[in-house]
Order: structure tokens, then C-alpha cells, then sequence
């Protein structure tokens, strides 16, 4: 099975998120940057369902050279090669762009990305994936398995779940419960540094959308203490006050 | 410019996300001077389809093809994009549920329109452009993103934006565009939905609990107090991690995040990115006793005691006051 491994380049998540130059610009000033904890699933998937000679991971990643560490990352949890297209990932669409036309020129079996990254959240990149390449797609998987070319996905739906049989190929964008993050051992980490990692050049996308600007979330007021032995006190405040019950 | 809206159906039936961006859709509409049109896919009832006029829509179209029954991203997709075209829309609205997720790139891919998901109030419009403000970095800030191309689409936050009735009714309207056979090769082969909880993305109260809960056997006290509030629970990642409780009602950066009208917090001590996937909330309730715990700095009103003590104390008071 041949497996490609979309992978993003993501603030840690401990990170304060705070913004230059008049609030267009992120402040990437002590910033550790990971792979997207989504992402990181989605290698650990594909890993276990090539292991033991069974087919071949390749990760792919759209990003400036600075991205390398984290590419190397995802060498070093498994996978056996890697493509960098060499270009800042402006939007989703641009992203899917150039991952959509990778993968035309490679026969792959099966796609897999995070469901969303953890910076811009859009959960886009496996639709529009799907969509330029004609494929199915699932953007929320809970569990992926793959038998005789057909992938069982369960995704998730508010309060519950859909099981989908797919004809393979398909591009799914998994959460928690597909695997468990791996995490490189030294070997891996060894071997990570003579793994191919080939850079190639973006394609031309049309520009549809592009940030202006970002806003941090308003402070909250102090916190208004209630004693804990007069709950009364805050179901009268919910009702009266802030009037959400 | 007008204006076209999803508005999808669990069970053959409209949930308040429906409502919510059947409003949205009207307000974008009347600040332009145009009609909403809105599009529904599957089994619903004419008075139900004709319902969504009292909140704003003109025109609903209905298909109602046997093997559109159930949901398929790219065969829903394609009979968007259709309705969007047949109806001359510029602007297509769709709920940010987890469907419409996989849904909204697909739309905006086929009619080449720019895409801003995750909006949390109503654009600001000049001339053919349009500005979206979007939740990003999990709630951590917002990004105004511009839609420069002609056509747009907008997947709307659920909890995001009020219900507005205008009292008005549609007129449905049969709908039967020709799907490709290669949209529809994903087979559902099962459903799972349990009808007695509230689904915690689109809840308007949340009940969360953390480590501070000891173990997976302390729950009963959360569940009979989202119960007793008609809200979803949830819990902290460290919880999910244990397996104390399903990944599903994980909050925060990695997990979901939330946008109720009120959110409490039992025993959680408000790590950073906890914090990330609950602050669109527009209440926030937290209980520790742990004075320290930095979620109090999150909150608006806090309680420092023993959860194991406040919270059947909690459920009584509310029951008491459900009572009157």
C-alpha cells in the first residue's frame, strides 16, 4: 500500500499566540513549532498499516526550508521518504493545490492528513483534496482500517458516529482514536537523516482569500467568587444575571 | 448577490444550527438587498421545509432522490453547487458542523469561491469584497480573512449567531439535479446517534469535569447535573487521555472546541490549551479548590470548594429552582 501523509508545521500548543505590525502578523518569537498533533495520528496510521514490508509511507508538507526540522520529525517517528514543496502555505486552498498535484503524478492508495490543524483550524485540506483529485473523503475519522482496497471509517456526527465503507482511494482527515501518537526512538532518529526528503516547486494557485488581520479573544473581567456554601446565590446570578439558565 | 443556505436535516428533522444559519443567511441578505434561498437534501416533511420562511428564507428547494437519503459530501456537494447555480447565488452559507466541514470545501471548490470557515458574527461587506472574521489558532484569536473572489462560501460556527424569526413561510420548491455515479460510492453502513444526550458542539450548556473528578466512577454527579441543565458533558484532555471518558467529549486546542451560552468547569485546573477551546463561551463557571488553579482567571463567576461537596449541592439548588 502506497500512503501519503500530509503533514502541517503548527505552533506548540502550549504557545501564547500574540500578533505584530498593526495585528497582521503572527509573533513567532519563542515559538517552538511541532508536527500538528492531527497530523501526528495520521503518520502513526500509516506506519502501522505498512509495517512488515507492506507497502511505504511518504510524508509530504508545504513550507519554507524552516519546516526541515519538523519534516525530519516525521522521518524520524516512521516514515520512509519525504517531499517538501517549497512555499509558505498561504491558505488552504493553496495547500490542497499543491498536494492534489503531487499525488496525481504518484499513484497512492490512500491519503491521510489531521482532521483540522491547530493554527487556522479551517479542517479544509482533505475536502479540497478530495475534491481536485475526484476522490472521496472524510474529514473527521474516529477509526480507519483498510482490507481488500476498501477503507471502514468511522467519522464522527454531532452525538454520535457513521461507519462509511469506501472504495480506496480516499483522502481521510483523522482525529483521536485512529492510533496513538508514536513517538521516534533512536533508531529512528538516526535513521531519519539519510531518509530522502526532495524539495519541489509550488504550483501557481489563483488567490480566492487571504487574511487581513487577527484579533485576540476579549479579557474576561475578574472572576466574581461565590462561597461554596451558598450555591443558591449562583443559580440566582445564572437566571437573573447572566440569564443562560 | 443572492444568497443560498444548507440547511441540513438529522433525522429528517431541523436542528437550531439550521435556524441559526438560515438567519445569518437573511441578515447577509438584507444588508445587500437580495432573497435567501435555501436547499434541503433528504426525507423532511413540507411544513417543516416550508418552516424555514420564519426565518428568512423565500425559496426552498427540495430534493428528495432515494439515493440522496442519506449523507455523502460529494454527492451533496454537487447538488449545492447546483442549487447555487440555479439559483443564482453568490454567497453560499453552510452550518460549521461536521458535516458541513467536509461539505464547504467541496462547494466552494466547484464554484471557485473563496472559503471562510469558523465565522463567529456577520461579514462586513464592500463592494464585491467580503470580510469574515473566523476563529483560529483553536481559539486562541480570530483571523479577518477577505474573500476576494466573485463567489464565496461561509461555514458558520454553530451557537455563533442568534435565531431570528420573521414570522414569513417558504415555498418549496422540487429540486432534481443529475448526480455523477462517481459522487456516490461511499456506503454508509451504519448510524449511531443517541437521541438522549445533547451533542456537545452545538449545546447551549456545557457540564465539563477534569482530573479533580478522581475517576471514570465519579461521573454520575456530572451527568445528573448536565441533566438536570439539559446540557452536554465534556471533560479535559487528561480525562479523554485515561479513558475515563470517550475522545469525543474532549475540549480544548487538540479536542473539540465549544461555544455555549455557559460553560462549568469542575475540577479542571485550565491548562492553556483547555482554556483555547472554551473561550468563545459566553459564561464561564468554574469549581476547584484549588484557589490557584488558573482557569479562575477564565472565569466569570468561581467556586473554591471540594466538587465532591458543591456539586450535589448544586444540582439540588437547581432542581429547587427548575421546581418554581
Amino acid at each position: 500500500m502506497n500512503i501519503l501523509v500530509c503533514i502541517s508545521n503548527v505552533p506548540d500548543t502550549t504557545s501564547k499566540i500574540t500578533f505584530g505590525d498593526g495585528n497582521t502578523t503572527l509573533n513567532t518569537a519563542g515559538i517552538q513549532y511541532i508536527v500538528n498533533p492531527y497530523d501526528e495520528i495520521a503518520l502513526s496510521k500509516a506506519i502501522g498499516l505498512v509495517e512488515g514490508g507492506k507497502g511505504k509511507v511518504t510524508v509530504i508538507n508545504v513550507g519554507e526550508a524552516s519546516t526541515e526540522a519538523t519534516i525530519r520529525k516525521a522521518l524520524a517517528t516512521g516514515a520512509d521518504e519525504a517531499v517538501r514543496v517549497d512555499a509558505a502555505p498561504r491558505d488552504a486552498w493553496f495547500v490542497a493545490h499543491q498536494i492534489a498535484s503531487y499525488a496525481k503524478d504518484n499513484a497512492f492508495d490512500l491519503i491521510l492528513t489531521g482532521r483540522e490543524s491547530i493554527d487556522y483550524n479551517g479542517s479544509q485540506v482533505a475536502a479540497f483534496v478530495g475534491e481536485l483529485l475526484g476522490i472521496p473523503s472524510v474529514t473527521t475519522a474516529k477509526k480507519l482500517e483498510i482490507e481488500d482496497n476498501t477503507a471502514t471509517v468511522e467519522r464522527e456526527i454531532e452525538g454520535g458516529k457513521e461507519v462509511l465503507a469506501i472504495p480506496l482511494p480516499v483522502i481521510v482527515g483523522t482525529a483521536e482514536g485512529v492510533a496513538e501518537p508514536r513517538i521516534p526512538n533512536m533508531r529512528g532518529i538516526m535513521s531519519a537523516r539519510s531518509k530522502p526528503l526532495n524539495v519541489i516547486e509550488a504550483i501557481s494557485v489563483p488567490v480566492l482569500s487571504k487574511i487581513v488581520s487577527y484579533e485576540s479573544p476579549e479579557p474576561r473581567g475578574n472572576v466574581s467568587l461565590i462561597d461554596a456554601g451558598e450555591v443558591e446565590k449562583l443559580v440566582d446570578i445564572l437566571h437573573n444575571k447572566a440569564r443562560v439558565i | 448577490m443572492s444568497v443560498l443556505v444548507y440547511a441540513e436535516s438529522t433525522d429528517g428533522k431541523f436542528k437550531k444550527s439550521v435556524f441559526e444559519v438560515v438567519s445569518y443567511a437573511k441578515a447577509i441578505a438584507d444588508a445587500v438587498g437580495t432573497s435567501v434561498t435555501a436547499i434541503s437534501i433528504g426525507n423532511v416533511a413540507a411544513a417543516d421545509l416550508a418552516s424555514l420562511g420564519n426565518y428568512g428564507a423565500s425559496t426552498v428547494l427540495h430534493v428528495a432522490s432515494e439515493q440522496l437519503k442519506q449523507f455523502v459530501n460529494q454527492a451533496y456537494a454537487s447538488v449545492i453547487a447546483a442549487a447555487a447555480q440555479h439559483s443564482g447565488a453568490d454567497l453560499v452559507v453552510i452550518s460549521n458542523s461536521f458535516s458541513g466541514k467536509g461539505l464547504a470545501p467541496r462547494v466552494a471548490a466547484k464554484l471557485e469561491a473563496g472559503l471562510a470557515d469558523g465565522a463567529v458574527e456577520l461579514p462586513q461587506i464592500n463592494g464585491g469584497a467580503m470580510t469574515v472574521k473566523k476563529t483560529a489558532f483553536s481559539g486562541k484569536a480570530f483571523a479577518i480573512t477577505e474573500l476576494t473572489s466573485a463567489k464565496k462560501v461561509v461555514a458558520l460556527n454553530p451557537n455563533a449567531f442568534e435565531v431570528r424569526e420573521t414570522g414569513g413561510s417558504a415555498q418549496v420548491e422540487a429540486f432534481s439535479p443529475d448526480i455523477p455515479a462517481t459522487d456516490l460510492t461511499t456506503v454508509i453502513q451504519d448510524i449511531v446517534r443517541s437521541t438522549d444526550q445533547v451533542s456537545l458542539p452545538d449545546a447551549e450548556i456545557v457540564v465539563s469535569a477534569g482530573r479533580g473528578l478522581k475517576g471514570p466512577e465519579n461521573w454520575g454527579m456530572i451527568e445528573e447535573l448536565a441533566a438536570v441543565l439539559g446540557a452536554a458533558t465534556a471533560c479535559s484532555k487528561p480525562v479523554s487521555d485515561a479513558g475515563w471518558r470517550p475522545h469525543s467529549e474532549h475540549v480544548g486546542q487538540t479536542g473539540i472546541a465549544v461555544s455555549p451560552n455557559l460553560y462549568i468547569a469542575i475540577g479542571i485546573s485550565g491548562a492553556i490549551q483547555h482554556l483555547a477551546g472554551v473561550s468563545a463561551s459566553k459564561t464561564i463557571v468554574v469549581i476547584n479548590k484549588d484557589p490557584e488553579a488558573p482557569f479562575f482567571k477564565a472565569a466569570d463567576y468561581g467556586i473554591v470548594g471540594d466538587a465532591f461537596e458543591v456539586v450535589p449541592k448544586l444540582i439540588a439548588a437547581i432542581k429547587a429552582y427548575k421546581g418554581n
